[in-house]
């Protein structure tokens, strides 16, 4: 049970797909926490007012999609480290390093080991190309129409399988910290999100982003210094006693079982990677800056305060064995190494209590529900993007549509997107979600990533291969998660998987290149001809930033 | 008319020496987080043991743990560099070529 329920949570916004055999465990309902509800009512009237107050500074589609472009480096990393670190982050990864120790960190720095590439690679390029969504640089130079729709399915898909997971993973959450129904949880998430984004666009959504990071790395800091002053703020002792009472011993610093098959590392490893790079939430944050310059500095903020608090977490889930971990009073039935009340995912939640009473066990549980909520805003805002800005606007009205107009398609699909996450959050409450996020991932690694990349890179792309690759990558992710173990076997019934890994990225993505490679190639048409002589013109904006739509006056 | 601004940087050796340039310094960081971080990987899977031995005799620090928040730290100091020079020299660079085309367009 404990282990189930770990999993569920701990995927509620991340891969762990080595823990994905087990299904959704029904949590239990616990005791109406005040103090929680309290902070967490604080929270929300504080964002509430700042919706008010971007309300009334939304008007063109500039301001709705991107806050006009007018976030500062430092205010547009704190929100893209808060779309990155969700509740799961918070609790999965204590929870993590809680029972595998070691094997934690080496998930965290995979995490934290795509934001580097990004920017070396991608940010500039980004910023330069881009306005709204990242399937303006994919279009850029190729088919409007045609690689726009492509682009902007696999975005819904991703971001479809992202809130599925979020979605569940906070009705569970909830249910355990706050003691509210599920449903009810549900509807409250998914309303409040509803509010954010329809009122208050971009602007409202980064600040509550930013706001909930903010809450985010002080809750754990908090923590953290508390927790460790037990140990004399000491590495060693802390280890030691560790070490002598967790049930793996010596080998709680060894790398466990969870990354034991190359395949599955290697595997995980470009998921997480490049799959960070082709999440239309995270790629929308680079374009709400005012240029290069400060996209840059975005990635550099970002990755500090993500790394910082990895390593806060690390520290937190190993004073956890000791605190948590050796305390009667956490466990059902009072017997130590038993059940953890509320299940394995409380970890983080038990060590506030712990170390910091009723107070800062409140203040966690306000920080992971406005943590849910944030990331669940963020998605809302680049699916109903998606729809807006590429579908209805570029493929549908093929740039007749008016900014008003716009503006109210991309408020209804959000108030749909978020009817959808509700209905599909109490439709998937009893599945395995594991397979969603896997999906997220895959998708996002092996339909966006691709051919994102080869238009800013490759010169020879048509809108032929941006096809085939887009669909084909999409198609390939979809079909190895569902043949994979974690579907075909545990969610579908059958005796054996068809596809031995839990991880598609490895195999997926090189279909995805190739495709695009060998339909681009064998493209003789004239418009192909024209597409590749487009490539010049875009390279010298992609490089200078020069036409790049600039803060404020599209 | 933009095409024709794009046409005059591009033939502008300063455009050539920039992609250069940046190009080298971003793919030269790039190659060193991803041959270090999939060299991790990999020792993850084939040595997990090695990771797990102590730094020192002694010591509880071990060799993983080291070497993880070494990447942690090296990574984002790699980024910080990647910042510090784009947003100062490059971007002058980027400057010049901009003006230097406006120039010619008059």
């Amino acid at each position: 049970m404990m282990r189930k329920i770990l999993t569920a949570l701990a995927l509620a916004s991340l891969p762990f797909a080595t823990l994905a055999a087990d299904a959704v465990a029904q949590t239990e309902k616990q005791a109406t926490n005040w103090h929680a509800i309290i902070m967490f009512c604080i929270f929300v009237t504080m964002t509430m007012g700042i919706t008010y107050w971007a309300a009334s500074r939304t008007k063109s589609t500039a301001d709705f999609y991107t806050a006009g472009g007018g976030i500062t480096g430092f205010q547009n990393g704190l929100a893209i480290a808060g779309d990155y670190m969700s509740a799961a982050t918070l609790l999965g990864l204590t929870a993590m390093v809680y029972t595998q120790g070691y094997d934690g960190y080496i998930y965290m720095l995979a995490f934290f080991a795509g934001w580097p590439i990004i920017l070396f690679l991608m940010a500039e390029r980004l910023r330069n190309l881009g306005k709204f969504t990242f399937s303006d640089i994919t279009a850029y130079r190729l088919d409007q129409g045609k690689v726009r729709t492509m682009a902007a399915i696999s975005s819904l898909t991703v971001v479809c399988f992202y809130l599925i997971a979020q979605m569940v993973g906070a009705g569970q959450l909830i249910k355990l910290l706050f003691g509210l129904e599920y449903n009810v949880a549900i509807f409250a998430v998914g309303i409040l999100m509803m509010v954010y984004v329809t009122f208050g666009g971009m602007v409202a959504t980064t600040w509550v982003q930013i706001i909930k990071a903010c809450m985010l790395l002080t809750g754990g800091t908090l923590v953290m210094i508390l927790a460790m002053s037990q140990f004399g703020f000491s590495y060693s002792t802390l280890l030691e006693k560790a070490m002598s009472v967790h049930k793996l011993g010596p080998k709680l610093m060894y790398p466990g079982s969870l990354l034991a098959d190359p395949v599955t590392a290697i595997s995980l490893g470009l998921g997480l990677m490049f799959g960070t790079a082709g999440l239309p939430h995270i790629l929308m944050r680079f374009f709400t800056v005012t240029d290069a310059k400060e996209a840059r500095k975005s990635v550099l903020y970002a990755s500090g305060f993500v790394a910082y608090f990895f390593n806060v977490i690390f520290l937190m889930g190993l004073c956890g064995i000791l605190i948590v971990g050796q305390n009667p009073d956490f466990f059902e039935g009072g017997t130590v190494g038993g059940k953890l009340i509320g299940g394995g995912n409380m970890v983080a939640m038990h060590l506030a209590k712990a170390v910091g009473g009723n107070m800062l066990l409140g203040f966690l549980a306000a920080v992971a529900f406005a943590t849910i909520l944030a990331v669940v805003s963020g998605l809302a805002l680049a699916g109903a993007s998606a729809i807006s800005h590429d579908l209805y606007a570029r493929v549908i009205k093929k740039g007749t549509a008016s900014e008003a107009a716009e503006i109210r398609v991309s408020k209804i699909a959000t108030i749909c997107l978020g009817f959808v996450a509700i209905v599909l959050g109490i439709l998937f409450e009893k599945q395995n979600i594991a397979f969603m996020v896997g999906l997220a991932f895959g998708v996002a690694a092996a339909a966006n990533f691709p051919v994102l990349i080869l238009s800013m890179y490759w010169r020879g792309l048509t809108t032929r291969g941006a096809l085939f690759g887009g669909y084909g990558g999409l198609v390939s992710a979809v079909l190895f998660v569902l043949f994979s173990k974690s579907v075909w076997v545990d969610v579908l019934g059958n005796k054996a998987a068809l596809f031995p890994y839990t991880q598609p990225a490895l195999f997926a993505m090189p279909i995805a290149f190739l495709l695009a490679y060998v339909f681009s190639k064998t493209d003789s048409s004239v418009r192909a001809g024209k597409e590749i002589e487009a490539f010049e013109d875009q390279y010298v904006r992609a490089q200078t930033g020069y036409g790049a739509s600039g803060a404020a006056s599209h | 008319m933009s095409s024709a601004m794009y046409e005059r940087m591009r033939t502008n050796p300063k455009f050539r020496e920039l992609v250069a340039r940046r190009g080298r310094f971003a793919w030269t960081l790039a190659a060193i987080v991803l041959v270090m971080f999939y060299g991790f990987v990999l020792t993850v899977a084939f040595n997990p043991a090695s990771l797990g031995q102590p730094v020192a005799e002694g010591s509880m620090l071990t060799v993983g743990v080291a070497v993880e928040l070494f990447m942690f730290i090296f990574f984002w100091v790699l980024t910080a560099y990647y910042v510090k020079r784009a947003n100062s020299e490059f971007d002058l660079m980027t400057q010049e070529i901009v003006k230097e085309a406006w120039k010619e367009n008059k």
